[in-house]
């Protein structure tokens, strides 16, 4: 039976995205079935991040309204073996999703894959709560910055309330992921840090990803920043999607890196 | 903490402010805030249409709270009253 994950955080620009495109692609790396959905009806992206904007013929939305079947609107990603994308339709808005459609949808992909990665739109409303209603477990992605917290704050309220396992009387598996985190700036007291975080949201901790330069590059390039072994923030996927799956890997990117003497004496 | 830090020791750190106040904001929405009572905003209205027949206030001089301690709910009603005195 597949496993359903939504990637979400309700504040926008947060890293979603970025973090659904790097932990599918992962998890597909590791020899896991991985099919990964756009929920942004209207704002179609993950297939620009994933490099496959050229590709898209039918989407999420044709499959619903039965206009495509599922075989013709997955996209095969080109350089991973496993992995599969369901693009977002461009030109419908959010209530071309229906629940009882998505439900169909998702039955169906449990039946071939291992895991299912739903990427979430920003904000609370419709598509959002969509990606989140049939999950199993949340990566819920949050900047170390008041807004952003606060909106996860919210998003866990509604994994804890609204959401299929939730109405079960289960509850939701939520994971807390870190990103565009700056030691440095912890360190100097201007940023807040992994403890804060995870004391205020009570979550446990999948994963810190740094603030990198190689978050643009590899998006430029549609290839999942995971993929690029030697940037810190694919390293950083590379541990988390790890840890997802049972292995033990150490936080990394936690502490500032070592000055010098001047430089610590003279840090402004 | 770098050298010229020492004469800024008093400040408090931006990180520091921001856990505080984050601390407080989910606090809130734990204990239940998100649900509070619908009528809340239409009291407030009419509140401050009572009040208006006698003092002019502003629209925020009515300011409701809910607060909830273990089984009780503690309804917190402040008003703002402008000082006539200088009238």
């Amino acid at each position: 039976m597949a496993k359903i994950i939504v990637v979400t955080s309700g504040k926008g620009g947060v890293g979603k995205t970025t973090t659904s495109a790097s932990f599918a692609c992962g998890l597909a790396q590791r020899g896991k079935k991985t099919v990964v959905i756009d929920f942004d009806v209207g704002l179609r992206n993950l297939d620009l991040i994933m490099g496959c904007e050229r590709r898209v013929v039918y989407d999420f939305v044709n499959v619903i309204h039965g206009e495509a079947n599922l075989r013709q609107a997955l996209i095969k990603d080109k350089r991973f073996e496993h992995l599969y994308i369901l693009a977002a339709s461009q030109t419908r808005d959010k209530d071309a999703l229906t629940q009882d459609g998505v439900q169909k949808v998702l039955e169906d992909l449990a039946k071939e894959f291992d895991y299912i990665v739903c990427d979430s739109p920003a904000g609370i409303e419709k598509g959002a709560m969509l990606a989140m209603h049939f999950a199993d477990e949340a990566l819920v992605v949050t900047n170390p910055e008041v807004s952003s917290v606060r909106d996860s704050d919210r998003v866990l309220g509604i994994l804890q309330s609204k959401t299929r396992q939730a109405i079960n009387g289960n509850h939701v598996k939520e994971h807390l992921v870190l990103t565009r985190y700056s030691a440095a700036r912890v360190a100097n007291g201007e940023m807040l840090s992994v403890e804060d975080v995870k004391e205020i949201l009570a979550i446990d901790l999948l994963g810190i990803v740094p603030e990198s330069q190689s978050v643009l590059n590899s998006s430029n390039a549609g290839l999942p920043v995971i993929a690029e072994p030697h940037s810190d923030a694919g390293q950083a996927y590379s541990d988390l999607v790890d840890r997802f799956l049972g292995e033990n890997r150490p936080m990394r990117f936690m502490d500032v890196e070592k000055k010098g003497l001047l430089g610590r004496i003279f840090r402004s | 903490m770098g050298f010229l830090d020492i004469f800024r020791a008093n400040e408090k750190k931006s990180a520091v402010v921001a856990k505080e106040r984050l601390q407080l904001i989910v606090a809130h929405r734990r204990a239940g805030n998100m649900e509070a009572p619908v009528f809340l905003a239409k009291m407030q209205e009419d509140l401050l249409a009572v009040i208006r027949k006698y003092v002019q206030v502003s629209d925020d001089a009515v300011k409701i709270d809910v607060e909830r301690d273990g089984e009780m709910e503690v309804l917190e009603l402040n008003i703002v009253v402008p000082d006539n005195r200088t009238n």
